[in-house]
């Protein structure tokens, strides 16, 4: 690698590489992440290229040729990347430059020289070239060249497509130092605003995009981010919502004109309609009705017609309803319930959607913070969290050598045991004889780990037990009494059916006490005093614990050893 | 991390708790599970400068590492796959509601049981396979007539009530009642069980009490076939509508046809609850069970039957006995009693006698006693004076006093001593107010 440039001249930005769009961001010498508007002033710019009479247009002038030039126009197309033309879906690319096979890879048959002839171009060309573009924007803006970047990838791209990205990108002059997970990367750009608290709690990010939606069920637990469990999806997309709008729309225009035919069977007035669609379902992110204007939509007649929020929730609610099944689905894919999920990040470009976050608001417990736009006052924008995230990676990261990054991603750093149970200590409440779980360290915690609690003792002070254990989270579910019935037919006979509904059942989180790990004793606590429990568990499970009183001399230590191994697994 | 803070209090230390150096090691930590961290952030960043320790990982050692890791993405090859029949993938898209649609997305073996998530990944796989694009890049048409079809079978099966009026009239996930005959060559649980497994389905409510075996006890049989013959079934037949004109013109025809559909939806609706009805007396009549609890409660009823009769003799036969033996003592009673009765006339004869004899000897005193007179002859009226007071004396004592006052004169002669034995005698009855003073003539003080 003669080429590798020296990491004292690197200049590292961050960037989303979606299929619908991309989105470029550096790290500020304060250490805040900044998206890069490109030259047209676009944040969100658009992952698409297009060559009008040898001329490349990249990001939204490219997509406005859709309508006249859709045949030398290449979008969506970053999930062809490394792969081959069997496994894809060619199906997003309806409307522009259909992907072709070509050899062992994907190609697209586009003028792209002012010649008359076709070139077949490699996807792995238009990558390249998409980059140089993005890179370009943001040499320009941060007025020296960038020549590295870490880039966000789904969650299930797989090592070929990786290999394949790294590679388009290095044709474009730039050294991909990471690739990171899109959202993980999210939870990162939450996670380095300068307000933010480490704690332990599961993080489900929703990313609902252009082309599909992933959800990533993730553990944090300080500071370090382990991946539950993750779904992708191609059916619940933004393309769907576009698509109930583009139908509205259609359908408005024909009761209009009543001969002015179908424009959803018409190339070019199909593609006008899905531009003004998406420009209006962003539009009703922020205002409660929206304009749909099209100068000639089709045979020649212009169509206007407003549409509010609420017709738009309803004609799309029955995929925000399947939205809300998906994320639901995840959480019974790692094996959580929902009363366990602390946090859900929304993003992608559909989270501005109001409705895509009151339908997961009303999936979810009210434990459950839900940050995007229309429910968070601090929620980051969702379009831009990918980006964001990348360029503090690339910031944290950008000064080390290539080799380094690369040790310090191998599994043999990154492969770690998690804590299966959580562990805690046995607490005494009113009601529970036996006493309380109470954790210290939470289930899915990577080793080694430390973490402390402060305890309190009882009144009088005197001897104290610690009982130290491991706990499961359960799910205690309470029914309602069911009121009584006949009353309540009387009275609202003649309401609607709402009284009828079943009351919810009340659900909460608790504990069940697992297996009692060891058992200390503090003797002679001071009255009022509290008690400092200490637990470092090693990679192999052993566990060293120091027991005091706050502020008192002395105290206990212990050690409790790890089983022995059964395999030549990992130590 | 800061230190979590507990506000529970821990417990007293238990009297005879005993530790070396006050800890007791118990039980290890259950095994941990090894998963990728994410190397993203500061603290990974941290972490992977501990964990390295500036050694350096070969390929060797990545292998190694990755060994025991837990998988997060699921592998999409195999698991959905089934021969397509090439008739199905002749078919024209405009005929999509004949269509079998698990079966165009190769779900033919799941139908009503296909998950979301199946249906999804099954749609993926055929449109990789079917997408008009990848036709022409093997040199076939563009004929895209299939791929539709799998787009419409998606449409419907994605949406949960298109869903539910094509399971309605899924043909593919019925399964037929077995005949009389099959039934009985003994395969009834089995057969009928896939019968009620299927049309379970249908119900509001679930879960749904299954068929059962042999040893299912009355009550689970009854409550089955309660169940059934309860059926709440939300299917509904608005899949086989006739398609309703879709023209503002032609309003009059348009409302037809929906007056028509309605009609229809509602006869099959009747046909199908008659059809499920039907279907579960056939069971029952052929269900064995039916026939061993009523000759159960038959044994049982005739069980108690005789009982009964059993018990009726019992009690005539006590009856009878008690009568016996009522009789028997009443005989046995007035035996007694007469024995008695002749007992005491005898006994009152002899009191009698004895009284006369008595009387006799106690008259006899008084002439012993000279009659009360103090010495020589006694006047006449004397004689009579003593006689009736002596009379009047007997008259007022009864036989006991009679014997008394018999057994003192006995053996007297001496006068004074007789007449002081009556004035005795006279004293006590005058006491005793059953004579008045001076009554007696002879024999005052
Ligand atoms: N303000 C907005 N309101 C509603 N939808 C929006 C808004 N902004 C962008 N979108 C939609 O978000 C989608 C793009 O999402 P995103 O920017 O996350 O793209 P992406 O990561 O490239 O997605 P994918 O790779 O799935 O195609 C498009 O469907 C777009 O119409």
């Amino acid at each position: 690698m003669s080429e590798e440039i020296d990491s004292a001249q690197r200049v590292a930005i961050g960037i989303s590489f979606g299929n619908s769009y991309s989105s470029i961001a550096f790290t500020t010498s304060e250490g805040k992440a900044e998206v890069i508007a490109n030259e047209e002033g676009d944040r969100q710019i658009p992952s698409i290229l297009s060559y009008v009479d040898g001329e490349e247009l990249q990001g939204t002038q490219a997509k406005a040729q859709f309508v006249r030039n859709a045949k030398n126009t290449v979008a969506y197309f970053r999930d062809f990347l490394g792969q081959e033309f069997k496994s894809i879906d060619p199906t997003p690319c309806h409307q522009s430059a259909h992907p072709v096979q070509h050899e062992s890879t994907i190609a697209f048959k586009i003028r792209d020289t002012a010649e008359e002839a076709e070139n077949t171009i490699t996807v792995s060309e238009i990558t390249t070239r998409h980059l140089k573009r993005l890179k370009n924007s943001a040499s320009e803006y941060l007025g020296k060249k960038v020549n590295a970047a870490v880039i966000t990838v789904p969650t299930n791209f797989s090592d070929a497509q990786k290999t394949a990205l790294s590679k388009a990108a290095k044709e474009a002059g730039i050294e991909v130092l990471q690739f990171i997970n899109e959202p993980v990367a999210a939870v990162l750009a939450y996670d380095a605003r300068p307000e933010a608290k480490l704690a332990d709690k599961i993080i489900l990010v929703a990313d609902l995009g252009g082309t599909r939606s992933d959800v990533a069920v993730i553990a944090s637990r300080g500071g370090i981010y382990t991946i539950l469990a993750t779904v992708h999806d191609y059916e619940v997309s933004g393309f769907k919502l576009d698509q109930v709008l583009m139908d509205h729309f259609a359908k408005e225009y024909m009761k209009k004109h009543k001969s002015g035919g179908d424009p959803r069977e018409n190339d070019r007035s199909s593609a006008k309609l899905k531009l003004e669609s998406e420009a209006v379902k962003k539009a009703l992110s922020i205002g409660t009705s929206a304009n749909f204007s099209v100068e000639s939509l089709a045979n020649g007649l212009d169509f206007t017609a407003t549409i509010n929020r609420t017709r738009y929730d309803l004609l799309a609610s029955k995929h925000f309803a399947a939205y809300a099944r998906l994320v639901t689905h995840a959480v019974e894919k790692a094996q959580l319930d929902p009363l366990d999920i602390s946090e859900i990040i929304l993003a992608g470009g559909n989270s501005h959607t109001p409705k895509v976050a009151s339908a997961l608001r009303s999936a979810f417990p009210d434990s459950t913070t839900i940050l995007a736009p229309s429910t968070s006052p601090t929620s980051i924008n969702p379009s831009e969290l990918s980006v964001r995230g990348a360029a503090i990676q690339a910031s944290l990261i950008q000064r080390f050598e290539l080799e380094d990054i690369e040790q310090s991603t191998h599994p043999m750093v990154t492969v770690t045991p998690h804590l299966s149970h959580a562990v805690g200590v046995l607490c005494i409440s009113g009601e529970e004889s036996s006493g309380v779980f109470h954790a210290i360290v939470d289930a899915e915690t990577p080793l080694p780990v430390r973490r402390s609690a402060i305890i309190a003792t009882p009144r009088e002070g005197g001897d104290v037990l610690i009982k130290l254990c491991e706990g499961a989270g359960h799910i205690k579910v309470t029914k309602p009494e069911p009121k009584p019935k006949k009353e309540k037919e009387e009275k609202d006979s003649d309401d609607d059916d709402e009284s009828e509904e079943e009351e919810e059942e009340l659900r909460e989180k608790t504990w069940k006490v697992g297996k009692v790990l060891a058992e200390a004793a503090l003797k002679g606590v001071k009255k009022g005093a509290k008690v400092e429990v200490q637990i470092s568990i090693s990679a192999s499970l052993d566990v060293n614990c120091i027991f005091r009183e706050v502020g008192g001399k002395g105290g206990v230590r212990g050690l409790l050893a790890g089983p022995k191994l059964v395999q030549n697994g990992s130590a | 991390m800061a230190a979590v803070q507990i506000a529970l209090p821990l417990p007293v230390l238990p009297e005879g708790w005993s530790g070396e150096r006050d800890f007791k090691a118990i039980e290890h930590l259950s095994h941990a599970t090894d998963r990728n961290i994410e190397p993203v952030g500061p603290h990974f960043l941290a972490h992977a400068r501990r964990k390295r320790h500036k050694r350096t990982f070969s390929e060797d050692d990545r292998i190694q590492a990755q060994v025991n890791v837990k998988k997060v993405e699921d592998d999409d090859s195999g698991e959905i796959s089934e021969p397509e029949d090439p008739l199905m993938l002749q078919r024209e898209a405009k005929d999509w509601k004949g269509q079998d649609h698990y079966a165009v997305l190769g779900l033919s073996k799941y139908r009503y049981r296909a998950t979301e998530d199946q249906i999804k990944r099954a749609h993926r796989k055929k449109v990789l396979k079917h997408h008009p694009d990848k036709k022409a890049a093997a040199g076939g048409t563009e004929d895209d007539q299939f791929f539709k079809c799998i787009q419409k079978a998606t449409e419907i099966l994605l949406d949960p009530a298109k869903r539910r009026q094509y399971d309605s009239v899924d043909e593919g996930a019925n399964v037929e009642p077995p005949t009389k005959k099959e039934t009985q060559k003994g395969n009834f649980y089995k057969l009928w069980g896939k019968v009620f497994d299927s049309e379970a389905r249908f119900s509001k409510v679930q879960p749904v009490p299954k068929l059962g075996n042999e040893n299912s006890t009355k009550a689970e049989v009854e409550h089955f076939y309660n169940f059934w013959y309860n059926f709440d079934s939300w299917r509904s037949f608005e899949y086989l509508d006739e398609d309703v004109p879709d023209d503002n013109e032609n309003r009059d025809q348009k409302r037809h046809v929906e007056r028509k559909n309605q009609n229809a939806r509602r006869k099959k609706k009747t046909e199908d609850t008659a059809r499920l009805r039907k279907l579960v007396d056939d069971a029952l009549a052929l269900d064995e069970r039916i026939r061993k609890f009523k000759q159960q409660e038959h044994a049982q009823r005739n069980k108690k039957r005789l009982d009964k009769e059993a018990e009726q003799k019992r009690l005539a036969e006590e009856a009878a006995k008690t009568k016996e033996e009522e009789a028997r003592l009443k005989a046995e009673k007035e035996a007694a009693e007469k024995a008695e009765k002749l007992e005491s006339k005898k006994a009152k004869e002899a009191a009698k006698n004895a009284a006369k004899k008595n009387k006799r000897v106690v008259r006899g005193s008084v002439k012993e006693a000279n009659y009360f007179h103090s010495a020589g002859d006694v006047p006449a009226a004397q004689i009579d004076f003593a006689l009736n007071d002596v009379d009047l004396i007997i008259t007022k004592v009864d036989n006991e006093e009679l014997a008394a006052l018999t057994s003192k004169l006995s053996s007297k002669k001496d006068p004074g001593e007789i007449k002081q034995i009556f004035q005795e005698e006279v004293k006590r009855l005058v006491g005793a107010g059953k004579l008045k003073e001076g009554e007696t003539k002879s024999l005052s003080a």
